[in-house]
């Protein structure tokens, strides 16, 4: 399996939320639906406060507990990748996808009833393009790449600072990753 | 101090602020499906047992059941698609890591063991219908081999029925992202309730003193094992990971503390196995119906209420999540 991964540095994230516009003229996102979103966390007690932004999506786990409980193959793994999509024409919209994501990352289209999530911009990604949120990112936080090759941008950054991932216990592998 | 707070809106219908993914469709299907299972394996048990004549309501009459209430769970599943008319997709695919791949597949084989298992017993159920069906020779020639094999039906009836008794609990149990769910307890407890609704449904339509007396005493067990195994999902939940010991909270103190206890374990297993107990003791046999009619709501509630606290515990916790009655005050 080929994995792609998305390292975000959150020391230069600073919260904008051009990434989730990018994403939603992208991918023509009906109104009031979102495939990625910001979180500003804030930690300690006052007045010693640390902040981080967080762009947050579908984690595209190597392990995706979303695709495992799919009853019809809708939800699988783009050609032999960590690349997570929906097959529209086989979902039945039974939900038990949304329900397995720890991520929570998960959503339904409407008017149609189908479940739809992030796609890493699959469709930019097989022209050799970044995902539509990596390209527009103003503080160019955003990187993304193939993890398993050692001299590619991503390997670089996670081999030489500090970083992690969201809700590693869950065992399910997550590809996004951040730097702190 | 940890305070997470969304930058940017998110607010996708069912599943912002919380989970809401599925309604009363799912549990509906649970608990009819339990029901369903209960009948089959309590009608073969009697075969089996040689009991057919001591015990002739689930042996003969309930047993018709089945087809109907799985199908009237079925439609109710249906319901719940919010991409419908795509339900064919469940079997043009099986997935052997998906539960409920195996949930849709297991009730294609059910529904022909039910009808031979409803067909063994036809006759003496349904005499009238049988006449009918005997007009046709494939009809009489169905009655008469599915009487003749009447035991190797009831052999084959009691695996899938305890497969589809179980099942109903393990969908919600590998759902691993939603940690009350998260507990092998979960499918044991949904067999259990599910075989007691059966027993319940039993004591209420029988006329039979004797297979009444049976079945209440039966019940009147599988409620105590009943609540021996809520006590063991708490004490299972309690020794978790962090997020299981969260969603414990919800039912100790929590917003489901009177859902789940006042509610399902009173009105569905304390009640009950009170008046039952009564009933066995010979103390009161005036509300016979009592019991059996608190057994079966507190089976549904079950799986209502249990459904419910599942997908309000989670993984992720916003602190400050999008509210959308906020958005109503703008407009």
């Amino acid at each position: 399996m080929t994995r792609y991964a998305m390292v975000i540095d959150t020391l230069t994230c600073v919260g904008c939320g051009d990434c989730v516009t990018a994403c939603k003229t992208e991918n023509q996102m009906p109104d009031g639906l979102t495939r990625d979103w910001v979180v500003e966390t804030t930690t300690g007690e006052y007045p010693n406060l640390s902040t981080e932004f967080r762009s947050e999506r579908c984690n595209h786990c190597s392990h995706a507990t979303c695709v495992y409980v799919c009853p019809t193959g809708a939800s699988h793994f783009w050609r032999d990748t960590n690349i997570v999509l929906v097959d529209s024409g086989k979902c039945t919209g039974c939900k038990a996808c949304i329900a397995a994501c720890p991520y929570d990352a998960r959503l339904i289209m409407h008017p149609e009833g189908y479940v739809d999530k992030c796609t890493f911009c699959h469709h930019r990604v097989e022209n050799g393009l970044d995902p539509a949120c990596v390209s527009t990112c103003p503080t160019h936080c955003m990187h993304f790449g193939v993890l398993d090759d050692p001299a590619g941008k991503v390997s670089t950054l996670l081999r030489t600072r500090n970083y992690k991932t969201l809700l590693q216990e869950t065992g399910n592998e997550p590809n996004v990753y951040y730097l702190t | 101090m940890i305070e997470e707070v969304l930058v940017t809106l998110r607010a996708n219908p069912k599943i912002d602020p919380v989970l809401s993914t599925w309604s009363w469709e799912v549990p509906l299907y649970l608990f009819l499906g339990g029901l369903a299972a209960g009948i089959m394996f309590f009608a073969a048990i009697m075969v089996l047992a040689n009991r057919q004549r001591e015990a002739p309501f689930v042996t003969e009459k309930l047993v018709l059941w089945t087809v109907i209430l799985l199908s009237v769970g079925m439609a109710a599943l249906f319901l719940d698609l919010s991409h419908r008319w795509y339900v064919f997709r469940f079997y043009t695919a099986f997935r052997p890591s998906s539960p409920m791949s195996w949930g849709s597949w297991i009730l294609i084989i059910i529904y022909p063991i039910c009808l031979l298992q409803i067909l063994s017993t036809f006759r003496q159920g349904y005499p009238n219908l049988a006449r009918r069906l005997e007009r046709f020779d494939i009809g009489a020639l169905a009655l008469d081999l599915s009487e003749r094999f009447r035991r190797r039906i009831a052999w084959i009836s009691i695996p899938f029925a305890l497969a589809l008794g179980i099942y109903t609990g393990l969908l919600l149990n590998t759902l691993v992202a939603r940690p009350f769910w998260n507990t092998a307890i979960l499918p044991v407890l949904f067999l259990v309730s599910a075989l007691s609704t059966a027993a319940a449904l039993t004591i209420l339509g029988t006329s039979i003193k004797g297979e009444r007396n049976l079945f209440t005493q039966i019940d009147f067990s599988l409620i105590a094992v009943e609540i021996f195994l809520v006590l063991l999902l708490v004490i299972d939940l309690s020794t978790g990971s962090q997020v299981q010991l969260a969603a414990l909270d919800l039912i100790l103190g929590g917003r489901y503390t009177v859902g789940f206890w006042l509610l399902f374990f009173s009105i569905g297993l304390l009640i009950p196995i009170l008046l039952e107990g009564r009933e066995l003791l010979r103390k009161s046999t005036s509300a016979f119906y009592l019991a059996p009619l608190f057994v079966l709501i507190g089976g549904y509630l079950l799986r209502q209420v249990v459904m419910n606290i599942g997908l309000h515990s989670s993984w992720v916790d916003y602190a400050n999540q999008f509210d959308p009655q906020l958005l109503q005050l703008l407009q």
